[in-house]
């Protein structure tokens, strides 16, 4: 949407919000968006979407003295940050007010340290920001009626949904920092279902620019998984040997991301804290030596290079606001590596800061092998599309419960021999990893459970021992 | 109650005016408009220190036209009668690049205009207005409170607070401005066994409310009472034992039965899933229309409404986001499924006559879909039994309190629930709490098993604030009204068993 924007440019508006503070310092970060979406179902287009937003925030920060008189946290001083965000043409004067308002009022930050200081301007910050509309989408939206057609011939019915959005990030600070991130983020999910609703499958793609996937592509794939559920095959509730397939890997491995927390940890409350105090830190998760990583600078899972949080959590911080940020791995060697700190927690507990991973890519050093690989050594097991409806039963564990979804298929003997109906499983991340004996190649993977928001994933397939099946789901 | 004079201050006339016009001008046969202000605030004080707040404020414009029976949807964050302008032109680019794979022409039921009208959500305090300062006051007086009892190691205390401005504007001439406010404080305790690396946590059952910051200083809820337990039962549900899986008679209190009322039959009963709208993401349903007036939902002692009407309802409105006067309306009578959750699209296509006023859109950046209703379990007529009375018919059963996690399939037919604590029922009585219980079970089986609802004296208002539909994904508050309720041989799991560890 590129005519017709009357907003400031970002750059100017950072500039402006800086002018304003009378704080002590002053983070402001400005988020410009836009998305073009088409959704379908039952073989006709539904709704869509265009949009443009943007979200101004400014965090102030105000230094308190403490009794002693000094500055910076100790005896009882510290700083106080005062948080305020809008949207739109903001009144920028009024949103630095607003933040400083409640910096006023606040106590000092638990997460206080020196801001992150600016090493010169990224050379496209004055620059506009990235825009998306309909004509990135435009590829799908022409083929679909095709796809119907196809659809109907054949019996099936199509559901499902292209996206693609860009968000261009600035973040200025009083401490000369002048960021600007583009990050772009797509998916395309496709499933197609039998015409009497008994058979259904899914096909997901995450993408960047929406040049790497076509609707045709995902479609010839669901043919062939329908076909493959023309025999029906009752199973009941069990362990079984299973075959995850890179996108159902990256259900489990977003749920696992989630429960990296270091402060969650050291305090108890995290299935990585260790028995006696203190975290499971270089405790072996897996007999395989597995690398799960966040890294920005990833081939096609880009994202920013930069911490930018517009809230503090508990192991994201305001302060760590344009703190670099580099690869991480989470799992080395089949070890837990690496735990999330923000600067100040880190600090505390002795180690370095790590942000959460804005990306997730699950690897076993030297393997090769694709899913069809895995799939044809396999004597009988389960092979799952996706998982769905993830929800955490109990956190000392990380025990999640959830569905398969769209296609379940026995394998005996190396080949597909049949549908078989679906389960509610209930698993933890950590024990599929410890059960896995065989991974596949990592390749690029989207979470139909996370991917709205994560999409940026690279998982290989495994295959996991006694996948716990804990009773049988009649929904197809 | 009047419309929020800075909210009135913005330039709402000259924006839609502008909006619908162009629309108009274009040859949409239908379009509206919708301004929206939405605050949002979030304070999380962690151990009793400040850990999160959030002070954020969305404002934008969307707008929806329907031309040749294709629909497009645009959206701006600019609140500018030239940004309206090209608004049209874009929402009507999309309807025409849409048309070609359209094989349901879009129709809309008809809805009488209802000229300029206002709504309020009934508040006395407008959260907003409260300082952040106040606020991790409050929040940090509750989490002293907990941390000085001996059994809890770590509190987060938390409260969510939205106010809603919306005005919405049609072709028809229907302009309705509504003000919502919803609030949604929560305190969770931890306690951490050491030894073992171990944990359990207990938080309160308060549930989020369409009221303002006099929900947290007033009297709808106790929550000195509440406070003053919490420690008590945390240390008790740390020492109980482990409950044995197997089959039980369940009394599920409100606190916990309105999420299964959510996802069981709130869900199931939405019409565009029932036809397949939402089979790529949140799922069909097993309660297709097919079945409408003979499907076998439950037990006779089952009667669910829809209700946007709800006072202090969190999905309760005057008018919904397609310009339809808020309704009530049954769902389920004495077991058997009898109405739906519709908006104009899906009550014109399977002519069902008016929509019952269940679209809503998140955010102005987002068009409207079917959302739910208040969708509610009625109690018992007249006195009806308390839970005690309840409980006396139970030889061997488990009392279920509060919610936690949640999961059911796509068709809406196999759920798994877990709950905050849980009692031991034995020969009536309760007796102590039992750890790692999760119940599961297929929606008609559950609800088939309803033996006994309790009267208007067990009935709460639950809730949430995070309802996921849509894609993209669009997030909705909505309560849910239920008595305690009684269910006969229901599957209970352990859910530590279940990690096979």
């Amino acid at each position: 949407m590129s005519d017709g924007d009357r907003l400031p440019a970002a750059s100017d508006v950072v500039e402006r919000a800086l002018s304003l503070s009378r704080g002590d310092d002053c983070v402001v970060i400005v988020g410009d968006g836009s998305e073009a979406d088409v959704r379908f179902a039952n073989n006709t287009t539904t709704t869509n979407g265009l949009r443009r937003d943007r979200r101004v925030t400014v965090v102030s920060f105000l230094r308190r003295p403490g009794a002693g008189g000094g500055a910076d946290g100790g005896a009882g001083g510290g700083v106080a940050v005062g948080v305020a965000s809008r949207g739109g043409a903001v009144d920028v004067a009024e949103l630095v007010r607003l933040s400083e308002a409640d910096a006023a009022d606040a106590a000092p930050a638990d997460d206080a340290v020196a801001l992150v200081e600016g090493a010169g301007e990224d050379p496209a910050f004055g620059a506009p920001p990235v825009l998306t509309d309909e004509r990135s989408i435009d590829g799908v939206v022409r083929s679909l009626a095709d796809a119907f057609t196809r659809a109907r011939s054949a019996g099936h019915v199509l559901a499902g949904f292209a996206s693609h959005r860009v968000d261009t990030t600035y973040l200025g600070s009083s401490t000369g920092l002048r960021r600007r991130h583009e990050q772009p983020a797509g998916t395309l999910q496709l499933v197609a279902r039998s015409a009497d609703g008994t058979r259904s499958t899914w096909a997901g793609a995450g993408t960047s620019w929406f040049d790497d996937v076509e609707i045709d592509a995902l479609h010839d794939r669901l043919v062939t998984r329908l076909a493959w559920a023309g025999r029906k095959v009752d199973l009941p509730a069990g362990r079984y040997e299973t075959l995850l397939p890179p996108d159902a890997t990256a259900d489990l491995m977003v749920v696992l991301s989630q429960a990296l927390s270091g402060r969650d940890a050291e305090d108890g409350r995290s299935p990585f804290s260790a028995p006696g105090g203190g975290t499971r830190l270089g405790e072996t998760l897996s007999s395989l030596p597995f690398t799960l990583r966040s890294d920005p600078v990833e081939p096609g899972l880009e994202c920013a290079p930069f911490v930018v949080a517009t809230a503090s959590g508990t192991d994201v911080s305001v302060f760590d606001n344009g703190l670099p940020v580099g690869p991480t791995a989470w799992v080395g060697d089949g070890k837990l590596a690496a735990l999330e700190y923000h600067r100040a927690a880190a600090a505390r507990a002795g180690t370095v800061a790590r942000p959460p991973g804005e990306n997730l890519v699950l690897e076993l050093p030297g393997a090769t092998d694709s899913l069809d690989d895995l799939l044809g050594r396999t004597e009988r097991g389960l092979l799952v599309t996706c998982l769905w409806y993830i929800r955490e039963v109990d956190p000392v564990t990380l025990l999640v419960t959830g569905l398969t979804r769209d296609g379940v298929y026995l394998v005996e003997g190396g080949e597909v021999v049949g549908a078989v109906n679906n389960f509610r499983f209930n698993e933890s991340p950590i024990d599929v990893l410890a059960r896995t004996t065989e991974a596949g190649r990592t390749t690029r993977a989207l979470s139909r459970e996370w991917g709205d928001w994560q999409s940026r994933t690279a998982m290989p397939a495994l295959r996991v021992a006694d996948f716990n099946m804990s009773s049988v789901s009649p929904a197809t | 109650m009047p419309v929020d004079p800075s909210f009135a201050a913005l330039p709402l006339e000259e924006v839609r005016a502008a909006a619908l016009e162009k629309a108009a001008g274009l040859g949409c046969s239908h379009a509206e408009v919708r301004i929206e202000r939405i605050r949002s605030q979030v304070v999380v004080v962690r151990d009793g220190l400040v850990q999160t707040t959030v002070d954020d404020t969305e404002i934008g414009l969307g707008l929806r036209v329907v031309r040749d029976r294709s629909m497009g949807f645009a959206a701006t964050v600019e609140l500018h009668p030239d940004a309206a302008v090209a608004l049209a032109e874009r929402a009507v680019e999309m309807a025409v690049a849409t048309a070609p794979a359209l094989a349901v022409p879009v129709d809309l039921a008809a809805e009488p205009a209802h000229g300029e009208v206002e709504w309020s959500s009934p508040y006395e305090i407008d959260p907003t207005t409260v300082a952040v300062a106040d606020k991790v006051a409050v929040l940090g007086d509750w989490s002293a409170r907990l941390l000085a009892h001996g059994a809890v190691d770590h509190v987060t205390a938390m409260v969510l607070a939205v106010v809603e401005d919306k005005q919405f504007a049609d072709l028809s001439g229907t302009v309705t401005t509504q003000r919502r406010v919803r609030m949604h404080p929560v305190v969770e305790a931890f306690a951490v066994d050491g030894a073992t690396g171990s944990f359990e946590s207990m938080r309160t059952l308060a549930p989020p409310a369409g009221r303002g910051w006099e929900y947290v200083t007033g009297g709808s809820w106790d929550w000195d009472t509440e406070l003053a337990r919490l420690g008590d039962l945390l240390a008790e549900k740390i020492t109980a034992p482990t409950v044995e899986a197997g089959t039980y008679d369940l009394v599920i209190d409100p606190s916990n039965l309105w999420l299964t009322i959510h996802e069981s039959v709130g869900h199931a009963t939405e019409l565009d899933r029932a036809l397949g709208y939402e089979a790529a993401y949140a799922g069909t349903s097993f309660a297709t229309i097919d079945r409408l007036g003979s499907l076998r939902y439950g037990s006779p002692a089952m009667n669910v409404t829809g209700d946007r009407t709800t006072p202090h309802g969190l999905a309760s409105v005057g008018y919904d986001d397609e310009g339809v006067a808020a309704q009530s309306f049954d769902i389920v009578k004495e077991g058997v499924l009898v109405g739906y959750q519709l908006d104009r699209r899906m009550a014109a296509e399977n002519d069902l006559g008016r929509s019952n006023g269940c679209a809503f859109a998140d955010s102005p950046l987002h068009a409207p879909i079917q959302r739910m209703a208040n969708v509610s379990l009625a109690p018992a007529p007249g006195a009806g039994p308390t839970t005690d009375e309840l409980m006396a018919g139970v030889d061997s059963g488990v009392y279920v309190v509060g919610d936690k996690s949640w999961s059911i399939d796509m068709q809406r037919y196999n759920f798994q629930f877990t709950g905050q604590r849980f009692y031991r029922i034995d020969h009536g009585r309760l007796a102590g709490q039992l750890r790692d219980v999760a119940y599961q079970a297929t929606t008609t089986d559950f609800w088939g098993s309803l033996d006994a609802v309790g009267g208007t004296t067990t009935y709460v208002l639950g809730g949430a604030f995070n309802c996921g539909k849509g894609q993209p994904p669009q997030v909705a508050p909505v309560s849910h009204g239920c008595p305690s309720a009684l269910f006969r041989g229901v599957n209970v799991l352990n859910a530590r068993a279940e990690t096979g560890r």
